[in-house]
């Protein structure tokens, strides 16, 4: 059992999971902002990290890892909540390249705004579990107590999150406006708000993917511009529409890169997801999850 | 006009012009609570344009458009739910990726009234919610006849089905006055027969004003009709006087033309 796991395939098995549930996570929240906004949210890894500064950065002042963790969900959440209202709320009905441009200039002002709040950060964040992998025997299987904490966080997210959306008055709701805000509101559901709490749910969850990202690393404004690349293309290939298709696409990539780093070469690892990309959009160009809506004539 | 009854509605010397074109001319009629009035009219008679004045979406030049007993006037299209008049769309206007139930439940969201606040920190009262609004919606669709199709889309069910689900949706807002915008448009005979059982029944609990050109369909189902033609009003009544109202049959019906 112990060889089997620390076996070449369940190693990159193991590595893939860590990484591609996370790449998941943050697919997730694209679609959840693609849904009910349709806006491409290029800030989102920055807005993340963000949220992440404010509340982690406590840590290296002697707060809890858990208090400061819940601090930067729920500055996550304000900070979605707000952007929604101030930068794009203005931007309905207007052709969909302008939140695009808004929020691409928003992330370059994020980066900013971290790089000279907290200039002279450059201690590692401390992970609240063991980031050392278990061995069997003198074998080293790829999980650590962090990686299963990580694993498990993401699953009850992502359940938790459809539970909100499957069977709740507020996911219906949140669905009904995301199909059509305007039959909506003739419904009587206040369309504004749910688009508000969107965008908060996504930056939480977001954010929620930006401090497990930055655990034990140097707390860095660039700590998310990797991964959120491959999130983006998870979400572009499972659809945008679909939150099913950007779970399963956000695994994939985290499953193709540690094989192709593994099997073939670290350099070109990185370019995974775009292997994905062009593979999942040659299959289906709609995307792998999207439905095809049919239409009485 | 009467004026000892409780109205729905009344509206009031209501004029709409798109530049010199008349559209409505002084137009004035009423609702009554539980009662069922048909708006009818040739086509381009002003039904349309009056059914968008009442519902808000075009404003009047002169005139009002008074809910008395709700004691609201002049509402705007999404605040009509919430004061208590729900409406149908055109057409049919479902919710496409919803299923056939989810579509009738969301017709309850103008009740829940604490909305986000309750939804987000009471997490586990709306499930308890939605459960208990699953039920009621299964309920609903049982009592206009299309419990079977609950589970299905909206795109997959035959459109005199989606038509009774528009009107399930409706009344799930628990209105206490409904509009209904050409509900017999599209319908075969015999569910043109079922729509109108169905209506009937309504007007035990609410008042309904349906905007409808099928006479055959409006005269044997309303307490009233109003009669418009070229944007006035020329005639109102029970079914029986205005079918037999001389300048209603050359207007409507082409008579002595």
């Amino acid at each position: 059992m112990g060889s089997f796991l620390a076996s070449r395939l369940m190693t990159d098995i193991f590595g893939g999971l860590a990484t591609g549930t996370v790449i998941a996570l943050i697919a997730l929240s694209l679609v959840i902002i693609w849904q009910s906004t349709h806006v491409l949210n290029f800030a989102q890894g920055a807005m993340g990290m963000f949220a992440t500064f404010v509340g982690m950065n406590l840590v290296f002042h002697g707060l809890n890892y858990w208090w400061c963790l819940a601090l930067s969900v729920v500055t996550g959440m304000a900070l979605g909540a707000l952007t929604e209202r101030v930068l794009i709320r203005p931007l309905y009905g207007k052709p969909e390249i302008n939140p695009i441009v808004v929020m691409i200039g928003f992330l370059g002002v994020l980066e900013a705004i971290i790089a000279s709040i907290w200039t002279t950060n450059i201690s590692m964040l401390p992970s609240p579990f063991s980031e050392i992998y278990y061995e069997a025997g003198r074998r080293t299987i790829l999980v650590s107590p962090f990686v299963i904490y990580e694993v498990i966080v993401v699953a009850l997210v992502l359940s938790g999150i459809a539970l909100l959306f499957r069977r709740t008055n507020l996911g219906l709701q949140m669905r009904a406006a995301a199909l059509s805000p305007e039959v909506s509101r003739l419904l009587g559901v206040r369309v504004g708000r749910l688009l508000t709490f969107g965008w908060a749910l996504s930056t939480g969850v977001g954010t929620l993917a930006a401090v497990i990202v930055s655990t034990g690393q140097v707390l860095a404004p660039t700590n998310m511009d990797g991964i959120f690349v491959s999130a983006f293309i998870a979400a572009a290939v499972g659809g945008l529409e679909s939150p099913t298709g950007a779970i399963i696409a956000g695994v994939s990539i985290g499953l193709v890169e540690q094989f192709i780093l593994d099997f073939w070469s670290t350099s070109v690892a990185p370019l995974s997801g775009v292997i994905v990309l062009v593979i999942g959009l040659a299959i289906r160009p709609q995307g792998l999850f999207t439905r095809q809506v049919s239409r009485r004539v | 006009m009467a004026t000892d009854r409780a109205l729905s509605l009344s509206v009031e010397d209501v004029s709409v012009h798109f530049g010199g074109l008349y559209a409505l001319t002084n137009v004035s009629f009423d609702v009554a609570v539980n009662e069922i009035v048909g708006l009818i009219g040739p086509n381009g008679a002003g039904k349309t344009t009056a059914f968008n004045v009442i519902c808000g979406f075009l404003r009047p030049q002169t005139g009002v458009v008074r809910f008395p007993v709700l004691g609201r006037e002049n509402l705007r299209p999404h605040q009509l739910a919430r004061a208590g008049v729900a409406r149908t769309l055109q057409g049919v206007g479902l919710f496409d990726r919803l299923s056939v139930l989810e579509n009738v439940m969301a017709g309850a969201q103008s009740r829940s009234g604490g909305g986000l606040g309750v939804g987000l920190f009471g997490l586990p009262a709306s499930a308890r919610g939605e459960r208990e609004l699953r039920q009621e919606a299964a309920a609903m669709l049982e009592r206009v006849g299309a419990r079977q199709y609950a589970g299905a889309l909206p795109g997959a069910i035959p459109y005199g089905i989606a038509k009774k689900v528009a009107v399930a949706r409706a009344l799930m807002a628990r209105p206490a006055l409904l509009l209904l915008d050409e509900p017999a448009s599209g319908l075969d005979e015999r569910e043109l027969g079922e729509f109108a059982d169905l209506i009937s029944t309504l007007g035990e609990s609410m008042s309904v004003l349906l905007v409808e050109h099928n006479m055959d369909f409006v005269m044997p189902l309303v307490h009233r009709v109003v009669v418009l033609d070229f944007g006035e009003v020329i005639a109102a009544g029970t079914p029986h006087d205005v079918s037999h109202n001389e300048t209603v049959l050359a207007a409507y019906l082409g008579v002595g033309e």
